[in-house]
């Protein structure tokens, strides 16, 4: 029930919502401020009465409905691979509903109401246990983001909220197809019924990994299926950039997870070394691409493409130091990247541009403001004792030593990318905050507001913690990639 | 030799955790109350807080003294994922605690010397508000050396390692909006930062391939067990040593990756004593000398290892001849002797590396302070001659030795101490680095022919060029007006200088021929070979050095530099050839040649032909193409998102409902 509960809590704040009157603004503001800050209460509720050792905690099971004569459930659980996922999903919503307070003026209300059922619907990607409740909270969370974007967007908001849809929305009319099929073969939705009977649906298994792998790489992104995210971002509010990076890339990367490595372990293993290649081809060409930027806002979403290579690498090493590492590092990129479009998204306010040709020796006019954008850029270039290097570190080194993947040269390769990420974000940092002041305009810029502060201390707070101390975070992973990974090493064991 | 178990402990090796505990309280005060206790506050915190960390190594110093074998102390798990169990440690052992000692010893005197430097530095920069950030940021470096020589496993080690290369980005790019262009300072910290992370991949690389031979990272699980597992897998022992070795060209700038040094000098003056000479550079050094074991098992690794050193000597020997600026002769030294102590890694001579890195510590962070005092002379007389006059007095570049001239007498505290310097760092008996130089020089001569000349060779090149600087610097007339009104320092500055000039004058004593202290104190940690003094060798040495100051003096010192603009005498000699050696061999153009430029179109290849053109291209041709099919597509298309989200919408408001009717 206190799955339940979570999960639809941020629909008590749109009812709210829905009963205040359009002038009153700030009043609606602060009823999603509280009711995303209770969400996080009740998100660590959950995680007090947590056990990492338990498997799936907290299931509640119902039945709902048939289709095709196969019982559909209302099936929510949380394990060690989805908790962290809540927690970050409930911790950066009212993070990123205060920095929206002073940049969303124009229909305060229906932004409001989008963004807490988008964070229903996350809530349920990652909560969902029914393959087609995951389907349905999976398309819930698409519709809001297209409003976010094409209202409150922009000035190509339409272009890139469609693409953002259709990109997505062919992805996962594939996945549609495998979960009907694997219901219809196997008799159940619930993903940890079909785990337990895989022999009945082993001979499509290929297949099925590649049509949900199609959902969720677009999702991811995975090169070459990553052009919509430079577009929708660069077009979406600052908002909605931070859940669409920090968050939705998630929903990818957990997928595989979830379903692929879970359902298809087989398959997982054959295909793991075409997936490691193209998360490093994400990582190399992410940089390099990120470099070539000449907006900030499109240089962080394409060092978002390298980021999330590297959880693929570690996803795919398909062993403990490296999946682990990944999901740490779902989290560290969702803090750090979250923090970037944060931080893009206060400077845009107050200039009203992105052009790095527009910015330059901003440290000496907002020291605050550059402190904490150096530190935050630091945090996602991997520098130890922030948050980037624990996860990266532990990705790498798993890729390296991966038996599933067989060759140090995957892990060997995708380290250059450590060295391309200095390379970008050294000159994010050089063009913002470096060298003289260029554009006058800048000279009577004001520092960071205390709301502004407020948005951001919590994420640089947790940059270091994990940074210094990431234990705590592994002990809630821990258990439940190492259960995973049995069932895939007794399926690398049918293999060799 | 190993660690032994904590039961036994001497309570006093409990305190080490502060020399990393202490700065860190430096920088936590001078954080929250410096902006109101003011600059000498500022200065004298920070200088207590590396101050505190020397008696605690001092401490650690005597604790070893009764239990020599050295202790792990332990102070958290950091994580644990897999079999990767890392845990933040503190090793004390003999060469952990000569490192500790060395760097707090030359970093507090350079702490206190930069009380008075920055404050006039600060003002001439024009922006006195970064005083305080400059004394946060050398404390965030020593804590993050600290790390580094105390790590009790690779990872820790590494932390400290990316800690030092941060501090050093910071403090390089400190005035970031000075220089050519007002940007070329912030650059040379990126320079810096690249170049060592390039360094890094090899080091990361390394630590990887340790994980996977030893299943550990901690340095008790490895040493011991090299043997055992280089049996097992022959050739490993040498990927990891090169790929380690590689790390070491970058932070210890050695070729090919030495690069970035001269540029770092664009840092204010106690940044290159401390961390661009003295401390971060040795750090390669450290880390060879601690993996002794690693590179034992792998003798062709070794051997690259000591070419690579002795080239480096030589070759930055050669540039620093024909280099004007002050600093940058004392850069491409630096390269220079950093090679020295490369090189008897090679060797097999860790002892004499670390003797030799210890004495450098000393006498380089010398030659720069007393630079660092002479810049601000000249900065001063600068501004004052400006004032006198009325007007804009000629902007000379206070770091152009061509600027200076006949200093000797206007400045005979800075004089002293830096000949002192020069003599030293020439390899003058009975001066330090006679003797720290002298031991790797004579480990060559007993492994290897061709080493051993060229790191003569070298020794004469380093006695010519500072003869070179000392003479155009301190000797002849005053070849600006600034250098005419330049004025000794203050106490605050000189006071250091002095104590550093008798380190560096009684420095030898560590290792003195025939006690031997630091090769008895090392056989502790490390296999060492007893090191004999071999007097020919010595002659030779000290010969080669006395003619190289002779030749000097026949160049420089006999009829000195007439005019700022007069032509180097070398360079009416040499023609073309002092050009190119002046212009640094043009590496860095050839690097930019051969990797950066094709990186960047490479880069641009994919930003817009690829992804913009040809991936999105493919995306966008998909939707283009359905929607030239037909009219009655298109008008399918032109509502279709919209129509179809409002039928997702229905339909999941109808499950909704449906579902919340059922339970």
């Amino acid at each position: 029930m206190e799955l339940v509960i979570l999960t639809f809590f941020p629909l008590v704040g749109v009812l709210i919502l829905v009963l205040l009157a359009p002038q009153q603004k700030n009043a609606m503001r602060y009823v999603a401020l509280i009711t995303s800050l209770l969400t996080f209460g009740l998100s660590l509720w959950v995680l007090s009465k947590f056990n990492p050792a338990g498997g799936i905690n907290m299931a509640i099971e119902l039945p709902w409905l048939r289709l095709a004569n196969v019982p559909v459930e209302f099936y929510l659980g949380i394990d060690g691979i989805s908790i962290l996922m809540v927690l970050l999903t409930t911790f950066l919503i009212p993070i990123a509903i205060l920095s929206s307070w002073n940049a969303i003026q124009e229909q305060v209300k229906g932004f409001l109401i989008f963004f807490l059922i988008l964070e229903t619907g996350m809530l349920g990607v990652f909560l969902a246990l029914d393959l087609v409740l995951f389907y349905v909270f999976w398309e819930l969370t698409l519709i809001p983001m297209y409003f976010l974007i094409g209202i409150w967007g922009g000035e190509r908001r339409i272009y890139a909220s469609i693409k953002f849809v259709l990109f997505t929305m062919s992805g996962s009319l594939l996945m549609l197809l495998a979960i009907l099929f694997l219901g219809i073969n196997a008799g159940s939705f619930s993903q940890p019924t079909l785990m337990a009977n895989r022999q009945l649906f082993a001979g499509a298994e290929m297949l099925l990994f590649i049509a949900f792998a199609a959902a969720f790489a677009i999702k991811v992104p995975i090169f070459p299926l990553h052009t919509w995210l430079p577009d929708a971002h660069v077009e979406a509010p600052t908002s909605g950039s931070i859940v669409l990076a920090a968050l939705m890339l998630k929903m990818g990367a957990y997928g595989f997870l979830r379903f692929n490595l879970a359902l298809f372990p087989e398959a997982s293993v054959r295909a793991a070394p075409v997936m490691a290649i193209l998360a490093i081809i994400g990582i190399l060409y992410g940089a390099s691409v990120a470099f070539m930027q000449k907006d900030v806002k499109k240089l962080v979403a394409y060092s978002s493409v390298a980021h999330l290579g590297f959880v693929m690498l570690g996803i795919f090493a398909l062993n403990q130091e490296g999946v682990a590492g990944g999901i740490l590092q779902m989290v560290n990129h969702g803090i750090s990247t979250g923090a970037l479009f944060l931080m893009v998204g206060m400077i845009y306010e107050r200039t009203h541009t992105r052009e790095f040709s527009k910015f330059g020796g901003l440290w000496k006019v907002i020291p605050v403001y550059s402190g904490l954008m150096i530190v935050v850029t630091l945090s996602s270039a991997g520098l130890p004792g922030l948050n980037g290097f624990v996860g990266e570190f532990s990705i790498l080194i798993g890729a390296f030593g991966s038996k599933v993947l067989g060759s140090p040269w995957f892990a060997g390769v995708a380290t250059t990318g450590v060295v391309l990420a200095a390379v970008y974000l050294l000159k994010m940092i050089e063009k913002m905050f470096l060298g003289p002041v260029t554009n006058e305009a800048n000279l009577s810029l004001k520092d960071l507001s205390a709301r502004e502060l407020a948005t951001i201390i919590p994420l640089v707070v947790v940059i270091f913690w994990i940074g210094i101390y990431p234990q705590p975070f592994f002990n809630l992973i821990n258990p439940a990639v190492e259960q995973l990974l049995q069932l895939v090493q007794s399926a690398a064991m049918v293999l060799h | 030799m190993f660690l032994s178990e904590t039961t036994s402990m001497d309570p006093l090796f409990l305190v080490v955790p502060l020399v990393v505990f202490l700065p860190l309280l430096g920088i936590l005060v001078n954080w929250l109350f410096g902006k109101r206790l003011g600059e000498k506050a500022i200065g004298t915190i920070a200088s207590l807080a590396v101050g505190g960390s020397f008696v605690v190594s001092l401490i650690l110093l005597f604790a070893l003294r009764t239990d020599p074998q050295g202790f792990s102390v332990p102070l958290m798990q950091w994580f644990t994922v897999g079999g990767l169990d890392i845990s933040w440690s503190f090793r004390v052992d003999t060469l952990s605690v000569v490192m500790m000692l060395a760097v707090n010893l030359v970093g507090t005197l350079i702490h206190i010397y930069a009380i008075g430097y920055m404050h006039e530095d600060a003002i001439h920069q024009g922006d006195p508000t970064r005083y305080r950030r400059f004394f946060i940021f050398m404390n965030l470096f020593i804590i993050a050396m600290m790390i580094l020589v105390s790590a009790d496993n690779f990872l820790m080690l590494f932390v400290g390692w990316e800690g030092v290369g941060l501090c050093s980005y910071l403090l390089i790019g400190f005035w970031f909006d000075k220089g050519e262009g007002g940007i070329a300072n912030a650059q040379a910290g990126k320079k810096a930062f690249i170049t060592t992370r390039i360094g890094d991949f090899g080091l990361l690389i390394a630590i990887f391939l340790i994980f996977w031979a030893f299943g550990s990272l901690n340095f008790g699980d490895i040493f011991p067990r090299v043997g055992e597992v280089a049996a097992n897998h022959p050739g490993l022992m040498l990927a990891i040593t090169l790929f380690m070795l590689m790390g070491v060209t970058g932070k210890s700038a050695q070729i090919p990756l030495y690069v970035w040094l001269p540029d770092a000098m664009a840092g204010p003056t106690p940044v290159s004593a401390l961390i661009h000479a003295a401390t971060m550079v040795t750090a390669g050094v450290y880390l060879m000398t601690r993996s002794q074991a690693l590179y034992l098992a792998a003798p062709a690794a070794q051997n690259v290892v000591m070419w690579v050193g002795a080239i480096t000597a030589l070759f930055a020997a050669i540039i620093a001849v024909a280099q004007f600026d002050i600093k940058k002769v004392l850069a491409y030294s630096t390269i220079s002797q950093l090679g020295y102590m490369v090189a008897a890694v090679g060797l097999g001579a860790e002892t004499a590396a670390m003797f030799h890195l210890v004495t450098h510590a000393f006498f380089k962070a010398l030659l720069f302070l007393s630079s660092g005092s002479i810049i601000l002379s000249l900065e001063r007389a600068m501004e004052e001659g400006a004032q006198g006059s009325g007007s804009h007095a000629t902007n000379i570049d206070p770091q152009d030795m061509r600027n200076m001239g006949g200093l000797r007498k206007k400045m005979p505290t800075t004089f002293w101490v830096y000949l002192v310097g020069a003599l030293t760092l020439s390899g003058i008996a009975p001066l330090a680095g006679f003797f720290s130089k002298d031991e790797i020089i004579a480990a060559a001569n007993n492994t290897n022919g061709i080493i051993f000349v060229v790191l003569v060779a070298a020794a004469f090149l380093t006695a010519f060029y500072m003869g070179r600087q000392i003479l155009m610097v301190f000797f002849g007339k005053a070849r600006t007006k600034a250098a005419s009104l330049a004025k000794e320092s203050a106490p605050l500055i000189t006071v250091p200088l002095i104590i550093l000039a008798l380190l560096s004058i009684v420095g030898g004593a560590i290792n003195f021929p025939g006690w031997l202290n630091l090769e008895h104190w090392l056989e502790h940690t490390i296999k060492v070979h007893e090191s004999t003094f071999q007097l020919p060798v010595a002659l030779i040495s000290l010969s080669i050095a006395l003619i190289a100051i002779l030749i000097a003096w026949l160049i420089y010192g006999r009829k000195p530099l007439a005019e700022s603009t007069s032509k180097d005498p070398l360079a009416r000699s040499l023609g073309g050839v002092f050009t190119l050696v002046n212009q640094k061999f043009k590496v860095d153009e050839l690097y930019h040649f051969l990797f950066i430029g094709p990186y960047e179109k490479l880069a641009d290849f994919f930003a817009h032909p690829v992804d913009q053109g040809f991936i999105d291209g493919i995306a966008n041709g998909l939707g283009n193409l359905a929607s030239e099919t037909g009219s009655w597509l298109r008008k399918l298309q032109n509502g279709f998102v919209r129509s179809y989200v409002l039928s997702i919408v229905a339909g999941i408001v109808i499950i909704l409902i449906y579902l919340l009717v059922r339970v």
